[in-house]
């Protein structure tokens, strides 16, 4: 039995609402990679769909621009226990996205430049939840965040905002993607502190 | 032994320092003696369970049962305004320690030591300068200090002693408000300052600089921007700005 | 130093405590090197947040996260990120 020391306790502070259990606040924005920042040449960039039937759409950085754009402002939880409120993205509504494809499927992977996958519900990425974003704070999202393009998916952890995503394919069973299968939970509600498995 | 490495320990002196910090003297019963530049954790538990642990640095050095700690009055803090104006003599609270193995100076080093406190981050390298002090060793140690104002410097009147009976090298560095009589600038500690005060980089010093995050880095900046290796430069950042 | 407030950062040396929960030692002069960048540093120089709960170790040269120290159902786990070796100088 610890020590109780006497009048210890009046002045503790209430925990802040606006935080999912086990984060706290930070002002920075730090890099966490599982391997190098991949470069990828707007030229040659694309993003692309494939549903669990083999169908496939994808758009260039032009035709990208081109689409509806939306201001999203959000905050954002990471599993090693940072949050960063108040953050404020443009991209494009997987919604608007999802407009040019037809599918059954339950569950998409995404895959991005550099080989790093993450899986995601389907119901999970519609209904105004995510985006793919390529600008943070009023600048094109750099390479270190994600850049050109990462998928943003605040509601989850943020190991499944994949950056330098590249795409989405649809599944009708759920599969673990690259944290999935070393110990990051499938799911990743911040909310329930769903971190590990 | 001890369950998890807390200890318990006892209030046995409080002892106003400045006008928002105190000295603790603690009684640890089995406490194996701490090198200079040490901390402990403290934990306080609350009657319904409600636990906090909070960092202090030791400004005493050496073997014996009684540290002291300087506690220095964060406003809207949750566990120093408890130390600073609660906590009495024979109150009773936890430790861990002593922690650090890397912020520490013992004697017996060729180079001489440059120390840089910022506010409250005076305490560990009190523990040097009085160490280094006991061992001979003073005349090749100095000590930039900064703070807001003469009544904001914990241990004031010991270093202003230390001073004039020979000891370490002592300049003072005042951000807000300096005392009467006092014929330098006031401001924060900047390139010229260090300059002036610090070993010549040809000395090859060593360097333990300690205070709120932002002094700290401002200060280990400037001081490579001189000419200082980063090698020998220490840091321990007490958060905050 | 722990801090009073949780948003600020401090370094490895706040982090003494909860390491030694860990290894029953104090590692903070030990050279973390950085899987990220390969840079190695002691472990008292990382970048750290820290609260009750836990600590997030970063390399100071690319911020990329060595390890993560948590307190969990009265034990601790260290989560290790991105650390790639640990040298005793």
């Amino acid at each position: 039995m610890a020590v109780v020391s006497r009048g210890f306790g009046a002045r503790r502070r209430e925990s802040d609402p606006r935080l999912p259990p086990g984060q706290y606040l930070t002002e920075d924005f730090p890099v966490l990679s599982a391997g190098p920042t991949p470069r990828i040449d707007l030229d040659e960039w694309r993003f692309g769909i494939r549903t669990e039937t083999g169908g496939e759409v994808s758009w260039t950085w032009e035709e990208f621009q081109a689409l509806p754009i939306e201001d999203v402002d959000t905050d954002i939880h990471c599993v090693t226990r940072w949050s960063k409120l108040g953050t404020s993205w443009r991209g494009v509504s997987l919604d608007t996205l999802l407009e040019s494809v037809e599918s059954e499927a339950e569950y998409a992977m995404a895959h991005s430049y550099g080989g790093y996958t993450t899986n995601i519900p389907l119901d999970e990425l519609r209904e105004g939840q995510a985006w793919v974003a390529f600008e943070f704070d009023g600048e094109p999202l750099d390479a270190e965040h994600g850049g050109p393009a990462r998928l943003l998916v605040p509601h989850l952890y943020f190991w499944k905002s994949a950056k330098w995503v590249r795409g989405l394919t649809l599944m009708d069973d759920d599969e673990p993607g690259f944290w999935e299968q070393n110990g990051y939970n499938m799911h990743g509600d911040p909310w329930t502190e769903e971190r590990y498995w | 032994m001890t369950v998890g490495g807390w200890q318990p320990a006892r209030v046995i002196e409080a002892v106003g320092a400045t006008p928002s910090a105190r000295l603790l003297h603690l009684q640890v019963p089995g406490w194996p003696g701490n090198d200079a530049g040490q901390h402990v954790d403290i934990r306080l538990t609350a009657e319904d369970g409600y636990q906090a642990v909070r960092s202090y640095s030791i400004g005493s050095y050496g073997p014996g049962e009684t540290i002291e700690l300087a506690v220095d009055e964060i406003p809207d803090g949750e566990v120093s305004p408890y130390l600073v104006r609660d906590v009495l003599p024979g109150d009773e609270l936890e430790v861990k320690g002593p922690l650090g193995g890397y912020f520490v100076w013992r004697p017996g080093g060729a180079a001489p030591v440059q120390l840089i406190a910022g506010g409250s981050g005076i305490v560990p390298l009190m523990a040097m300068v009085r160490a280094a002090t006991d061992a001979g060793a003073a005349p090749s140690v100095r000590l930039l200090y900064s703070v807001r104002s003469a009544e904001d410097a914990i241990y004031r009147d010991e270093l202003a002693q230390a001073a004039t009976d020979g000891g370490v090298g002592l300049t003072w560095r005042y951000t807000r408000a300096a005392p009467d009589g006092w014929t330098g600038h006031v401001g924060r500690v900047d390139d010229d300052v260090l300059r002036a005060a610090v070993w010549e980089p040809g000395r090859e010093p060593i360097f333990f600089v300690c205070g709120p995050t932002g002094f700290v880095e401002h200060v280990a900046d400037a001081l490579v921007g001189l000419g200082h290796p980063s090698a020998r430069i220490r840091t321990e950042r007490f958060g905050g700005a | 130093m722990r801090a009073e407030i949780a948003t600020s950062t401090v370094d490895g040396n706040a982090a003494a405590g909860l390491l030694w929960d860990v290894f029953e030692a104090d590692v903070t002069a030990l050279i973390a090197v950085c899987g990220g960048c390969r840079e190695g540093a002691p472990v008292a120089e990382a970048v750290v947040e820290i609260d009750d709960t836990a600590a997030i170790v970063r390399c100071r040269t690319c911020t990329h996260t060595l390890f993560t120290v948590l307190r969990h159902e009265g034990g601790v786990r260290l989560v290790i990120g991105t650390l790639h070796e640990i040298v005793r100088p």
